[in-house]
């Protein structure tokens, strides 16, 4: 009995001790992870703070509708804004038909075999490659091997490039919506006599639809920001004219925001990189203007499924 | 639901159309699963395509340089006229700046992630995840931008040596690019361990922050590592901060203060200048690309296997 006195009280300052510790540590753990989320918010102010006090000044009309140039005060995007807007109208006409159809295949005819499997696989590892080795992809197949239709390192082969590089997120995002709709639609137009095909087309895709434009927006947007697969099959940095009002201007070469923004930071003089903070700034707003977009679009949706 | 008269008279007209009704068979059917079923396969397509044209043009790069060359010398020298492959030279710089972007990415992820699950409200995390997401969002030539003209010269004014490329500004740079990568992943995972595992730690006697670190974390190790792994072949990949940031030096070091070249911002540098198909310069970008393929895809495989046999399962 006295023994064990003796111990609880020989104890007792240690013990107080360490409960202090961790009283200590309680305490600062809570606002040290606060801390650690607006890290990343605070740099993040910082970038849009810098670009924008550098690129607005900058910002013109003249900035606008002009041609690079050799002059920094007399640069403008007018080439890159047409073969970013010419670019991403072909990744969009090929990779939203290839990655509605591949979700439709997988979410509504397919049953689970192994094909499926390989191909859900296939696809989570695509997603995981570097967007640079899709561009030595564009490089061998588009740019070399199929030179013929598509003349070389031209709008159009960019534009496939980049359908291959977004494919994977459409797939997704178009599986997830699909899976949203309810059963009983299809099994109520089975019911009523209709084929898969009329119940996919009248019922399945048309509530599946904002999901599905609001991931492909999101996918075109990342294709419009992304830079190195098109550096890679040869997008040019310096194109001072605009492409023909025809298909054939698909077949020419072409510069978009992203390069022509690389190209001005590349450069030494402290003109080409106010050039390059206001290219960035009309970036960001077109980026910002797609996700907008995307939200309204989600925010009709779901407000119409309640 | 709103099932209109107007689908009802529409779907019957049609099936009065035929002349058999709706025994008629349906070619249009089965050719539109076709098509469907070749759109999905174009995704094994791509991959087959990725993996043959690496394979394709690194074996025509081995029949002018030996692979023993290539993966021993201490140089990389390609555009030089004296030739040397030295693939380590340029992994190098890329395992340099990795490891930097971790060193940001992986605390300050992490705490975030915790943060989000373990301390905020749901108000909160619901304006602090988007938040944070719109850091994913951002075009890396906007961060290279941000690591070449506002982290270097305030790193500058620090490190007096500091060169005006340099692997610390883009490695930094590139940890903040990724942290919602590894904060988003470890979030799900935390966010799914049970509570009751929670209440089990606090009725123990477990303060907050033992009950997240001797408890939650361990819970959710597997998918935090997934998480860190993928943040790990990110960086790897990514090519435009390193390219306008870091340099176009190809040189052994592990000195973040001087300029280097990542296997990325090789393949830029030698996409930007008018390299005619088939020379060796070529076949090298396709090399260098096969090997950061490789990398990347050991690191996918790597997490995925880690998920399945560390998961723990809870009922």
């Amino acid at each position: 009995m006295s023994t064990r006195n003796l111990a609880a009280t020989s104890l007792e300052p240690s013990w107080s001790a360490v409960r202090g510790i961790r009283r200590v540590w309680d305490r600062i753990f809570g606002p040290l992870s606060l801390i650690a989320t607006l890290l990343g918010l605070v740099v993040l102010a910082a970038l849009l703070i810098d670009v924008f006090s550098d690129g607005l000044p900058r910002l013109s009309w003249q900035f606008l509708t002009s041609f690079p140039s050799r002059k920094p005060e007399e640069a403008g995007l007018v080439s890159a804004l047409v073969g970013s807007i010419l670019m991403i109208v072909v990744t969009a006409m090929v990779a939203f038909p290839i990655g509605v159809g591949a979700a439709l295949y997988l979410e509504e005819y397919a049953s689970d075999n192994a094909f499926t499997r390989f191909v859900e696989i296939n696809i989570a590892n695509l997603a995981g490659v570097p967007s640079i080795i899709y561009g030595l992809l564009g490089l061998e197949i588009f740019v070399r091997v199929m030179f013929s239709i598509t003349n070389g390192r031209t709008v159009v082969s960019g534009g496939m490039t980049m359908a291959l590089l977004i494919l994977p997120v459409i797939i997704i995002a178009t599986r997830e919506a699909l899976r949203a709709v309810p059963n009983s639609l299809r099994q109520a137009g089975l019911a009523l006599g209709a084929s898969q095909w009329q119940v996919i087309r009248d019922h399945v895709l048309p509530q599946a639809l904002p999901g599905t434009l609001t991931g492909t927006i999101l996918a075109l947007s990342r294709a419009i920001g992304e830079t190195a697969p098109l550096i890679t099959i040869g997008a040019l940095t310096y194109i001072a004219y605009l492409p023909p009002a025809s298909p054939e201007a698909l077949r020419t070469p072409f510069t978009v925001l992203p390069i022509q923004i690389f190209n001005w930071v590349s450069r030494p003089q402290k003109g080409f990189h106010e050039a390059a903070a206001a290219g960035i700034v009309v970036l960001l707003v077109v980026l910002l203007a797609m996700n907008a977009l995307a939200i309204y679009l989600r925010n009709r949706y779901q407000r119409r499924a309640v | 639901m709103e099932l209109t008269d107007q689908t009802f008279a529409k779907s019957s007209l049609r099936r009065d159309s035929g002349p058999f009704g709706r025994a008629r068979p349906r070619w249009g059917e089965k050719i539109l699963e076709r098509i469907f079923a070749i759109c999905a396969s174009i995704s094994i397509l791509t991959t087959a395509g990725i993996i043959g044209v690496l394979i394709f043009e690194t074996a025509a790069f081995f029949q002018e340089v030996s692979l023993w060359d290539f993966l021993t010398d201490t140089q990389w020298t390609p555009l030089f006229a004296q030739k040397e492959f030295g693939i380590f030279v340029l992994i190098s710089a890329t395992f340099l700046t990795t490891v930097i972007a971790l060193i940001v990415a992986l605390p300050v992820g992490l705490l975030a992630a915790i943060f989000l699950s373990e301390y905020a409200s749901e108000g909160l995390r619901k304006a602090l995840k988007p938040a944070l997401e719109i850091l994913a969002g951002i075009p890396t030539v906007v961060y290279g931008y941000f690591a070449l003209l506002f982290v270097t010269p305030i790193l500058k004014t620090f490190i007096p040596g500091l060169a005006g490329f340099n692997s610390l500004s883009a490695g930094l740079v590139m940890g903040v690019m990724i942290i919602p990568t590894i904060a988003s992943l470890s979030e799900d995972a935390i966010y799914a361990v049970p509570r009751s595992l929670r209440e089990g730690a606090y009725a123990l006697g477990a303060t907050r922050r033992e009950v997240i670190t001797g408890v939650v974390i361990p819970a959710a190790l597997s998918g935090i590592v997934a998480a860190f792994i993928l943040g790990v072949s990110r960086a790897v990949g990514e090519t435009m901060i390193v390219a306008i940031a870091a340099g176009q030096n190809p040189r052994m070091t592990l000195d973040p203060t001087v300029p280097v070249q990542t296997m990325t911002s090789f393949i830029v540098q030698v996409s930007l200048g008018d390299t005619p198909t088939g020379s060796l310069e070529y076949k090298t970008i396709f090399a260098v690309g096969m090997t950061l393929f490789l990398i990347t895809l050991g690191l996918n495989i790597g997490s995925h296997w880690f998920v399945r046999k560390f998961r723990e399962v809870y009922e």
